[in-house]
This record gives structure tokens, C-alpha cells and sequence, in this order.
């Protein structure tokens, strides 16, 4: 089978041959066509099966609005479910399947659905699924998703790129048609910034389907001279495959460019789509319109369409759909199909016309007051019913037949703010209401705006007057044929099933049932038959829908109201909202001045926010990340070990404030500090919980460095910028980050200040820098450095800091020169066992719902003075005497093992909530003590030092009983920081 | 959305983080308030349907904190205010 | 001076330059960077105390090169100072005595990792990176703005001439998204 529905003309380019394949068998097309109007030029009607019922269905469309030829293109991971045929440009190579059918299209056993239509009404699911409940999920849903849905996922991991951009122009216009093309006509010779976008690949909109003229050009040659002249213009910017998805507020619009969708596969690192977000002063909704069917007794057959669709597969893409064809139309736009399609040879045998009087088509067999009831052929059309005004019926063979009910303005991006549309009775469809998106006209079609000659003015004058433009070109002459139309929704006769939403396999019997339900609001009729939903988002159904409920309930369409539509226009593949956002993509890494050396070691490194920390650092023979991380620990308690802490986040304070200020935003006192010093902080929320802590250091009379815990050094900068600029305004404070700035490591152990000595060039002995010291010194040499005496493993440690560029050389130079003390780097995992051993909170207890009190630190919260969190901190219920207070523990056993999350039960009580004592917040093997070692949170745990109790987890099954410990498991009275 | 920034003028609202209604400011003092009126200065909104002060941090910015008067029906942004001009103004100090 | 080597941002002994098409990316290293803040009410001092060491302190979003000092506006009444590395390494020991008590001045050079972009046209990259109206915008617009979620300052110098300025540990990653992106459009 050759193309042999291919007839003369259209702008397909008949010198290139392109091939294919729909569910295995090969076909041919030309470069312009689309999948649909490629397989309908091969005789092929059936492209898809229904939803629910399985019925035979083909397109009815030309573009985007279509409901039935969904299917599957390309395979592996490329395989796209649930595209528009009609949309889906062809080209050489392309895989397509359809969808939704086992075993082939054309025998589709799950049919049976057809048979049993009965139980699948409307409301079917929600009635008869209810009993017994626990069979809802293993049951009823998995038989039911198997037979009713769309097309299947891939399994398989995209291997294409999706790209994002920003784009900004004075106007934006959607849609580039006679209306889209004349304002940017308009605007473009202004020399405003002009982006037009259209969904299709051919800029032209219905020119390209229809056979008028503008001017003394045909349409299509009109568009195409037009679209040439705007891309002269350099501030214009034309983006054909480019769907706007969407207005949101001020003015930023969605759009996806699918800049490789028509190819095999992208060009060698170009994306496959790219979602632009636009900011546009102004925007233009040139839509156009979408054809609407009637609903009629077997009306989903393969080959019939909408008239407008039928039309444009013979103008643009020289394509007869059928060899005898019919119209049945309710309006006068549907003559023109039967004009078109004759004057293109094809035998029109009949025009059903449901109006009466008038002028009868000269040379076709016009019917008036006449209407279709029924259809017969079984994988697609083969006759059709009429019947005629005297009440006669008559079968008539046809092959195809076009159906017209008028044509509904493409409001949609109009109504993204929840602007209603108002329904325009001349035009028997709805037209934009008031109050859409400030900054959005609307014009041609998608205001009513029908003819052409309405469109160019309308895109025009929309121009005009969004950029307040003083001068305009000229309008061309074009046909300015009005609206005929006498509305019919749904044909009268019989109890056969008359399709209203294809997609949804929606009948007027379904919208009867929601009637009779009582479900009669718009709003309810779309859920409870699903009219209106899913890929197409109803746009050939809507509003035939909710006319048929007009009419039912005996009330206008205006009363009845429609429903509104939101983004996207059109669906969005889940790759274009990702962006490069996946896999390793997802977020950006940050890496740490000692990353290069750890790597070279073989370090494992954990995620902490962004940053890559090392984990640990194993040596050779280590099997175990327990041997390297203990091993990590007795080397650092025994010797010296080094540990990056870059990460923490770092904050500049100065100014004459500084003290006066860090003494507000933290529970205890910093302008007493002297300088030279550092000090332990404790910053609280307002509501009296602990947000974060850290060292901060007094550099200078006026200065300040603080640190932060990794995870929050940027939202406790924005906390102190909120703290200086909206509460205390006429402090002298200035703040900036400097936490990448400096290559900063920890260094402790016994043997750490003699390590540091051969670096340091200044005496830090214990009495030139003692504990809690910190000032500017030089190392190796002459660099600038920071030195801060303060440990967070127990041990005599410090922490010094070089410009980070000199960070990496820094941690070899350490290394090397302390060579003779076996200096090792340890990572997170030992830094965790030493805090835990010294009872030090981090994230497990700092954990957004604790108190200074429930940490041990509840004296640390001055009442001398104002501090963000004081008063709150104060609360009687944060005070109890029985509030959960930081305990350590370790098992009675030293074999038994210990989980964080555990909670704390007395002995012999059952393990339920009322009788929780609380929960284990970090677990640790300590090396030191031998066994598990854990803090927690214990109800009045300060108390129960000491005692015994029980570590109970029902999900690892675990219950273990243990000791209650002080939160100092290691050197409790501090003697070795002192060192 | 686009918050006009007084000092760099239009800019995408994903370059701010939202705290929330801009009584925020109006923080009691710690040394003469007490419980009841730090709680409502931190709990009480009146979540209005219409016209909101509220307070955002241009952190993808200048860092500046401002108070924008938006419409919370209609996302209509009608002023946009340094955070710090709004305080000093309102007679906070040190 | 002292006997640590330097590793730039990207872990190298050497900065990196990349080309794709007709973009080169040139990483920086030759910039010191501190941030200078006005103490409060001390603006005009500030200001005064700039001009006559030839520090420029431009106006908002805005750029301003100089020799050896070049400015530009980070937020009100703050900015970050460029100078050469080679003389200025301890630029904001320079700043602090050029400035006096009426700034507060804070060594920035290793925060930031630079990359300086060059092609006849970067609109076509940038407009894929972030939302600066790059073609609108002037030569010397300065502004902060975020790149694959990396908040980044941007600098522009001509039509085919930009600095970005992304946070030092991120430098591959700000690196990468400039280069796919570069892959992307040419």
C-alpha cells in the first residue's frame, strides 16, 4: 500500500521519501507530514483504541485538540507514550506504535469492554469497587488500570538531554496564524522585541489548511512570505515547536520548544526540549479556534472527523481520507469543507445540514434539516444514517465523513488565572471573559474574532495596543465571512452510545447519568464522568458537554457555566520539567580543599547538603569502614589526626554593634569576649528552640568571625540579615560569608599543638595561645592564617585556617612535617564518634524541636539580657521538670547493640506510646569504651543518671536493656582539651 | 512572579525567599515583654484574603529584606519597601 | 613567600581555559577580591576615602574597571574590590588601611571562583544559564543571579565579554553547566 489516499498539492515536499513504521509495518511519507496525515495517505484510519471500552478509533483532528490517534513513538528508552499522531512530525526511521490493545489493533480482545458498556457508565467504578474494601487495592485496581488507560513507560532511563532558558521580550505572541503573524507584523516593524511561538513546525496557522486568499496570494504563500520578512528582523524572535504551556503571574510565560523531537535522536549534545520561562511585558493570544463535533450515534468511528480536519488533510497535506465522503455540519464553516474537498476531486456524495432554508449547494447532494443517527463499519466507517427533515432514514456508503458543530475559541491560556470564559450566543461558543491575565489580549479566533479579516485586524489592533504603537502597516484584503451557526449538540434519536469526550469514552448517556444523579454542576459532571480530563483536557468535548447538560436540566448555557482550564495547554514531557536536574545533575557538588589529596587516597565520601565530605580514609587491608573509622579515633585520641571542616559555615561580623548585636541573635553573652577569644554560642529560634551552633571568635575590637553547623549556614545568614535589617535597623553591624574562603581543618590530639608548631610560625604554646584562643596568624613561612583553640573531640585540638587555594598544599605540608607523630585524616564518621563519646549535640539532636534545657545547656540562655528566643524559651511547657533532658547510654551488656531511633521503656513495660520515655537521637561504636554507646532524649533524664532501663525498637527487633549515662562518656572532666 | 525591587528594579520572585506577614518586624522587647505578647507577635496572623504586607529575602540578590504589599487573591504586587526603611520607620532602633 | 603551592578552584596547578565552538572559558586566578561595607551612617566617608585611593564604588547592578582597583555593587552600601593578584594578594590589609574605620573590609579572593567567557555573542549561552536580560542589559551590568542553582555574580563587559563569579567549592560544577550549556546552543 503506496499512498493511496495521496492526492495533488500541499505542503509536503514530495521530492524526499521518508519511512516508517505503525505497529511493524512499514509505510512511506514526505517531509511536512505528520504521522496522521502520513498513515491516512496509506489508507490507514485505525490508529488507536478507547480508553475504557476499546473501540476502534482514528483520528479526528489535525492538531493538537485530538483525543483518539494517541500513540507510542520510537522504543527503548526514547519510547514516548500517549503522543498526538496529528502532531508527531514525521521522519525517517520513526517507530510508532499503538497503544492500549493485546493482542494487535485490530483484534483487541479486552473489546469485550464494548460489550459489557453497561457496567462501565459513568459513576461505574465508585458504586460497584466499594466491597470488600481490601480488595480495592489488590483486585479491583490492577484489573482495572490494565484494561482502561493510555499507553505504557518506558522502564528504561531517558537518555536525553532536556534543557531550561529565559527568554524576554515587549511582547509575546501565542500562535502564528493570520492574527499571530499580523501582530507581529505590527509590532516587529516598531522595532519592539517581539517572540512568536507556535506549536507547529510550519508558521501559518489555518492558512496552511485552507484555499482563500489574502491579498492576491494564497494563504499558505502569504504566511510563508510573511514568516521570511519577520525573520529578517533582528528583535524578532520566531519559535516554530514551541507550545506555550502556560501564563503565570506578571507576565512570565511557560513555553516548551521541542528542538529535536522531528529527528531521530538529538544532535550530539543538544537537548531533545527546552523549557523556556518568558518574560513578556505583553502577551497576544492568537490561538485560533478548535472545531467541535456533534455528538451522534456511533460517532467515534475511524474516518470520521471534524470537517475542518478533513479539510486540511486535503489542503496542506494532500491527503484524501476518504474516497466517498460526507459533511454533516450545523454551520456554514462545514460547507467550505465540501466545497474544498470537491473542488480537489473528491466525491462529496452528500452535505447533511442540520439547518434549514438558505441556498442549496450548487452540484452536491445538500440535505437540509437533515441529520446523521447512526454508523456502521467495523474497523471504520462504511455508511452512515441520515435522517431527513420529512423524517425518513437513509444509509449512505461513505468512507469518511466530516463533522462541523462549530468552532470554540482556544481561550484556555486566557483562563490560566481563573478568568471564566462568557459564552457568545452569535458564535454559539465561549469567548475570553473579563479579567484574564493582566498584559494578555486576546485576538483573532481565540476572542471570536472568526474570519480572516477579522484576525489580521484583530492581531493588529492587538498590537497596537499593547505597545501603545502610533503607526501600523496596512491590512490586506481577506474573506470576512460571518459566523453562521445554529447550535446542535447532541443528535435525538435512538439508544445507541453518541460519543461527547473520545478520550474519555464519555457518551450523552453518561452525561444523562450524572443528570439523573444530580451531579449537574459543570464542575461535578466533569468528575463524575471524567469528561474533560485527561491528555486533551477535554478541548473537543468541553463544551458540547456542558450543552447537553444545559439542555437536560432545562437551563442556558450561561446559567450552566463552563469549567476553566489550567497549564499545561498541552502535556509536557517530564524530562523538559526536570531539566538537567537528574542523576549526578541533580544539584551541584561542592567540594572541599582537601578533596583532591582524599581522593587520591581512596577516601569515601558521604553527602552532606551539597558537599562532598570525606566519609572516612581506608588503608590498605581495611575491609570495613568500622576498621578504618575506630582505627581513625585511636589515632586521633592516641596522636594527632586532621579532619576537614571547611563546610562549616563561616560569617564576617563587623562593626561597632558587632558584640551588641551577637549578644541578640545568641542565647548567651559575646561582647564580654575578649579579643583573642572564642566562644561557644548557642542561637535559639524565636519560638525558644535551638536553631544552630557554633564557635565564634573575636578577631578585633570590632570583629567578629561566627560558625555555623554545615547544614545551616546559609539560613542562619539570612537569619542575621533579617535580625540587622528588620529588627534592629541602626545597628552598626556588617555581615558576608566568607565560608569557602578559607581552607579551614581541625587538628587535635595529644600531640597536635607540637604538630602545629611546625607550621605555625608564632608560639602557641599553652600559655602564648590558650584554650579557647584564636587569632591571625602566618604559617609556613608568612601566609596569612587563622588559628582557633577549640576542640569538638575532647582532645587538645585547633583549628586553622589558610586561604583555600592553599588549603590542599596546607593538609600535605601538615602530614609531611608532622610525620614522626603518625598524623592520620579522619572523616565524618570518627568526627561523629568523638562528639558522641563528649556528649557534643549535632544533627541528631539538633533536630528543630529541642530545647537549650533539653540539651544540657539550659543555663547558657541569659535572662540579662534580649535575645532572640529568650522570652519564648521560657514557655511552661519548655521548662518542665520532667522534660526530655540529653542522656547517654550504653548497654548493660557491652555485646548488645544500640539503634538511633530506639526509644527508652522502664523495665516490664509493655512497649506502647503512653509509656515512651523517649529516644535515642545518635549511636555510635565507641573504640574507647568497647561497646555501643548512644545519646537520646529521656523524660527527666537528668535524673535518672545511673539507673537502668530499656532500649526498645519494634521494627529491628530490639530490646536491650541499658544504663543511663552523663552525656560525657569520654575524659568527663575535660582534662585532655586542656592539655 | 515579578517583585519590583526598590533598588534594582523588576526581578523574578525565584530569586527571594518568603518569610511571611511583615509584623514580623515588630518584635516586642525581651526585657519588658513577657509570654502572652511574644506569642502573639510570633503566632498570631490575620491571614488576610485581600491586601498582605509580607516579608521576602532577595538571597539570589542584594540580600536586601523587603516588605511587599501583594494581593493574595490576585498576586498583585501594589508596593515593594526596603525591610529596614519599614522598620526604622516604625521606630525601631538599635 | 611561603612555601604552600596553590591549587586553583578547579584542583589544578594552572587555571583552566575551555573552548566549544566559539566560546573560550577562562578560569581566574589572578584576581584578589575583598568586600568592602560602609559602616553605618559612614557612606560619604567611605566614598571620599575611595576616591582618593582610586578604589571605584559604582551604583547599583553596575561595574566599574579601574587600574589597579576595579568595583562593583553587591548589595547597598556594599561592594566587592578586584585587583591583581600578583601585587594585591593581601588586598584587604590594602583596603582597610586605605579606608580607614569607615569600612569594614573582608578578604573574599578564595571564595569565589572566576571564569571569564568570551565569544562573539554570549547572549545564546547565558540566555540558557540564568534570567539576566543579557541583551537589554549595559556593558558594566553587574548583577547577582543564580546558574544551575548556583548563585552566581555576573558581569557583563561587551556583547561577547563576561565575568561570573560562582562560589569557589562549586567550581567544577558552575563549570560544567557553563560548558553543557555551550554544547547545547553551538
Amino acid at each position: 500500500m503506496s499512498q493511496s489516499n495521496r492526492i495533488t498539492g500541499g505542503q509536503i515536499d514530495r521530492t524526499k521519501t521518508l519511512r516508517f513504521t505503525f505497529d511493524g509495518i512499514p509505510y512511506q511519507g514526505h517531509p511536512g507530514d505528520t504521522l496522521a496525515s502520513a498513515l491516512l495517505a496509506n489508507g490507514v484510519r485505525l490508529m488507536g483504541r478507547s480508553f475504557k471500552y476499546h473501540r476502534p478509533r482514528g483520528p479526528i483532528s489535525s492538531g493538537s485538540e485530538e483525543p483518539n490517534a494517541i500513540v507510542e513513538l520510537r522504543t527503548g528508552g526514547r519510547q514516548e507514550p500517549n503522543t498526538r499522531a496529528t502532531v508527531a512530525e514525521l521522519f525517517d526511521g520513526l517507530t510508532a506504535n499503538s497503544q492500549n490493545r493485546w493482542p494487535s489493533l485490530r483484534f483487541d480482545a479486552m473489546g469485550i469492554n464494548d460489550k459489557l458498556s453497561t457496567f462501565f457508565a459513568a459513576g461505574f467504578y465508585y458504586k460497584t469497587f466499594m466491597w470488600p474494601k481490601s480488595f480495592w487495592e489488590k483486585l479491583y485496581e490492577p484489573i482495572i488500570r490494565r484494561a482502561a488507560g493510555l499507553g505504557s513507560v518506558t522502564r528504561e532511563e531517558d537518555p536525553d538531554d532536556y534543557d531550561k532558558g529565559f527568554l524576554h521580550c515587549d511582547l509575546l505572541i501565542i500562535g502564528a496564524g493570520p492574527t499571530g503573524l499580523m501582530a507581529a507584523l505590527t509590532a516587529g516593524r516598531a522595532g519592539k522585541r517581539v517572540i512568536l511561538a507556535d506549536e507547529d513546525f510550519r508558521m501559518g496557522g489555518r492558512l496552511n489548511a485552507e484555499t482563500y486568499a489574502i491579498g492576491n496570494t494564497p494563504g499558505a504563500d502569504w504566511a510563508a512570505a510573511m514568516v521570511a520578512e519577520l525573520a529578517t528582523m533582528p528583535n524578532l524572535r520566531l519559535m516554530t515547536r514551541t507550545t506555550v504551556i502556560g501564563a503565570f503571574d506578571h507576565g512570565i510565560y511557560g513555553a516548551v520548544e521541542r528542538v529535536s523531537d522531528h529527528l531521530p535522536t538529538p544532535a550530539k549534545g543538544k537537548p531533545r526540549q527546552v523549557l523556556w520561562r518568558i518574560y513578556a511585558g505583553k502577551a497576544i493570544l492568537a490561538g485560533g479556534a478548535t472545531e467541535r463535533p456533534i455528538a451522534f450515534e456511533n460517532n467515534d468511528r475511524p474516518g470520521i472527523m471534524m470537517a475542518g480536519a478533513l479539510r486540511a488533510y486535503a489542503n496542506r497535506w494532500g491527503v484524501a481520507v476518504g474516497q466517498r465522503v460526507a459533511v454533516f455540519t450545523n454551520n456554514d464553516d462545514g460547507i467550505r469543507t465540501a466545497l474544498d474537498l470537491k473542488a480537489k476531486g473528491v466525491d462529496v456524495v452528500a452535505v447533511i445540514d442540520s439547518r434549514q432554508g438558505g441556498d442549496l449547494l450548487p452540484g452536491v447532494r445538500h440535505l437540509q434539516g437533515a441529520e446523521v443517527i447512526d454508523t456502521s463499519g467495523k474497523l471504520g466507517l462504511s455508511s452512515i444514517t441520515v435522517r431527513q427533515t420529512n423524517g425518513r432514514s437513509e444509509t449512505i456508503a461513505v468512507d469518511a465523513l466530516g463533522v462541523s458543530g462549530g468552532w470554540n475559541p482556544n481561550v484556555n491560556i486566557h483562563s490560566h488565572h481563573r478568568s471564566r470564559p462568557v459564552y457568545d450566543a452569535s458564535i454559539a461558543a465561549f469567548v475570553p471573559g473579563p479579567e484574564g491575565p493582566p498584559g494578555l489580549l486576546v485576538a483573532g479566533a481565540a476572542a471570536g474574532h472568526m474570519s480572516t479579516h477579522a484576525a489580521l485586524k484583530t492581531g493588529r489592533d492587538a498590537a497596537i495596543a499593547a505597545l501603545d504603537l502610533g503607526s501600523a502597516p496596512d491590512l490586506p484584503q481577506a474573506e470576512d465571512a460571518p459566523v453562521r451557526v445554529s447550535p446542535l449538540w447532541y443528535v435525538h434519536h435512538g439508544k445507541g452510545r453518541a460519543w461527547v469526550d473520545q478520550q474519555n469514552d464519555v457518551t450523552v448517556k453518561d452525561v444523562k447519568l450524572a443528570k439523573q444523579e444530580n451531579f449537574t454542576s459543570v464542575e461535578h459532571l466533569k468528575r463524575y464522568t471524567t469528561l474533560g480530563m485527561a491528555t486533551d483536557q477535554g478541548k473537543t468535548s468541553n463544551v458540547i458537554g456542558l450543552a447537553i447538560m444545559a439542555e437536560l436540566t432545562g437551563r442556558s448555557i450561561p446559567e450552566t457555566g463552563t469549567t476553566i482550564y489550567r497549564p499545561p495547554y498541552t502535556p509536557v514531557a517530564m524530562g523538559a520539567l526536570a531539566g538537567r536536574s537528574r542523576g549526578k545533575e541533580f544539584k551541584p557538588f561542592r567540594l572541599t580543599p582537601s578533596h583532591h589529596w582524599a581522593k587520591e587516597q581512596g577516601a569515601i565520601f558521604v553527602e552532606v547538603g551539597n558537599w562532598l565530605r570525606t566519609q572516612w580514609v581506608p588503608k590498605a587491608g581495611e575491609t570495613e569502614w568500622r576498621q578504618s573509622v575506630d582505627r581513625e579515633v585511636l589515632a586521633t585520641r592516641k596522636s594527632v589526626g586532621i579532619c576537614d571542616v571547611t563546610t562549616l559555615g563561616k560569617i564576617d561580623i563587623q562593626g561597632t554593634d558587632a558584640g551588641a548585636f551577637l549578644d541578640k541573635v545568641y542565647a548567651n553573652t559575646f561582647s564580654t569576649l575578649a579579643v583573642g577569644k572564642c566562644r561557644y554560642g548557642l542561637m535559639l529560634r524565636e519560638d525558644g528552640i535551638v536553631f544552630d551552633d557554633g564557635t565564634t571568635a573575636r578577631m578585633g575590637e570590632n570583629e567578629y568571625v561566627m560558625t555555623t553547623t554545615t547544614a545551616n549556614a546559609v539560613t542562619v545568614f539570612r537569619h542575621l540579615e533579617f535580625c540587622r535589617q528588620c529588627l534592629w535597623p541602626e545597628m552598626d553591624v556588617q555581615l558576608i560569608s566568607t565560608t569557602e574562603a578559607w581552607a579551614q581543618f581541625s587538628v587535635a590530639g595529644p600531640n597536635a599543638r607540637k604538630l602545629l608548631q611546625k607550621i605555625v610560625d608564632q608560639d602557641i604554646s599553652d600559655a602564648a595561645f590558650p584554650y579557647m584562643g584564636a587569632g591571625n596568624i602566618t604559617v609556613c613561612g608568612g601566609l596569612r592564617a587563622r588559628l582557633f583553640r577549640i576542640s569538638f573531640s575532647g582532645e587538645l585540638a585547633y583549628e586553622i585556617a589558610v586561604p583555600t587555594r592553599y588549603g590542599d598544599s596546607l593538609l600535605r605540608e601538615m602530614l609531611a612535617r608532622g610525620a614522626e607523630f603518625d598524623p592520620i585524616v579522619y572523616g565524618t564518621e570518627a568526627l561523629g564518634v568523638m562528639r558522641i563519646e563528649k556528649g557534643h549535640v549535632a544533627g541528631g539532636e539538633l533536630n528543630g524541636q529541642s530545647t537549650a534545657l533539653n540539651m544540657g545547656l539550659g543555663k547558657m540562655v541569659s535572662k540579662k539580657k534580649d535575645s532572640i528566643g529568650m522570652v519564648l524559651s521560657q514557655r511552661e511547657g519548655m521548662v518542665q521538670d520532667n522534660g526530655y533532658r540529653l542522656v547517654g547510654v550504653k548497654p548493660v551488656n557491652p555485646q548488645a547493640k544500640l539503634t538511633a531511633g530506639s526509644h527508652f521503656l522502664e523495665k516490664g513495660a509493655a512497649p506502647v506510646a503512653a509509656n515512651d520515655g523517649g529516644w535515642l537521637t545518635s549511636k555510635v561504636y565507641s573504640p574507647h569504651l568497647g561497646c555501643d554507646i548512644a545519646l537520646g532524649y529521656l523524660k527527666g533524664g537528668d535524673k535518672k543518671i545511673g539507673q537502668r532501663m530499656r532500649i526498645v525498637n519494634l521494627l529491628a527487633g530490639l530490646d536491650t536493656e541499658v544504663e543511663i549515662i552523663s552525656p560525657q562518656m569520654f575524659d568527663p572532666e575535660g582534662e585532655r582539651l586542656r592539655g | 512572579m515579578i517583585i519590583h525591587h526598590p533598588i534594582l528594579g523588576p526581578r523574578d520572585a525565584q530569586e527571594f525567599v518568603y518569610l511571611g506577614d511583615a509584623s514580623l518586624i515588630d518584635r516586642p522587647d525581651g526585657m519588658t515583654a513577657g509570654v502572652e505578647e511574644f506569642h502573639d507577635y510570633l503566632y498570631q496572623r490575620t491571614n488576610p484574603a485581600g491586601e498582605h504586607q509580607e516579608l521576602w529575602y532577595h538571597e539570589q540578590g542584594d540580600r536586601s529584606w523587603l516588605v511587599v504589599t501583594r494581593n493574595t487573591v490576585t498576586h498583585e504586587i501594589t508596593k515593594v519597601e526596603l525591610a529596614r526603611d519599614v522598620a526604622r520607620a516604625r521606630g525601631r532602633t538599635k | 613567600m611561603a612555601s604552600l603551592m596553590a591549587l586553583t578552584a578547579l584542583g589544578r596547578r594552572e587555571p583552566t581555559t575551555v573552548t566549544h565552538g566559539p566560546l573560550t572559558i577562562t578560569e581566574r586566578t589572578d584576581i584578589a577580591l575583598a568586600s568592602v561595607a560602609a559602616r553605618k551612617g559612614r557612606v560619604a566617608d567611605v566614598v571620599a576615602a575611595a576616591q582618593s585611593a582610586g578604589v571605584p564604588l559604582p551604583g547599583p547592578v553596575t561595574y566599574q574597571a579601574g587600574a589597579p582597583y576595579s568595583g562593583f555593587w553587591v548589595a547597598p552600601e556594599m561592594w566587592f574590590v578586584e585587583a591583581p593578584f600578583a601585587t594585591h594578594e593581601l588586598i584587604a590589609d590594602l583596603l582597610k588601611s586605605a579606608l580607614g574605620d569607615a569600612a569594614s573590609v573582608t578578604e573574599q579572593t578564595d571564595a569565589w571562583v572566576a571564569f571569564d567567557l568570551a565569544a562573539d555573542d554570549l547572549a545564546p549561552v547565558l540566555e540558557r544559564l540564568c534570567n539576566v536580560d543579557v541583551r537589554a542589559v549595559p556593558d558594566g551590568h553587574a548583577t547577582r543571579t543564580v546558574m544551575e542553582h548556583l548563585g552566581v555574580y555576573l558581569i557583563k563587559q561587551g556583547r561577547g565579554a563576561a565575568r561570573v563569579y560562582g562560589p569557589r567549592s562549586s567550581a567544577q560544577s558552575l563549570l560544567h553547566a557553563i560548558e553543557t550549556a555551550a554544547h547545547s546552543v553551538w
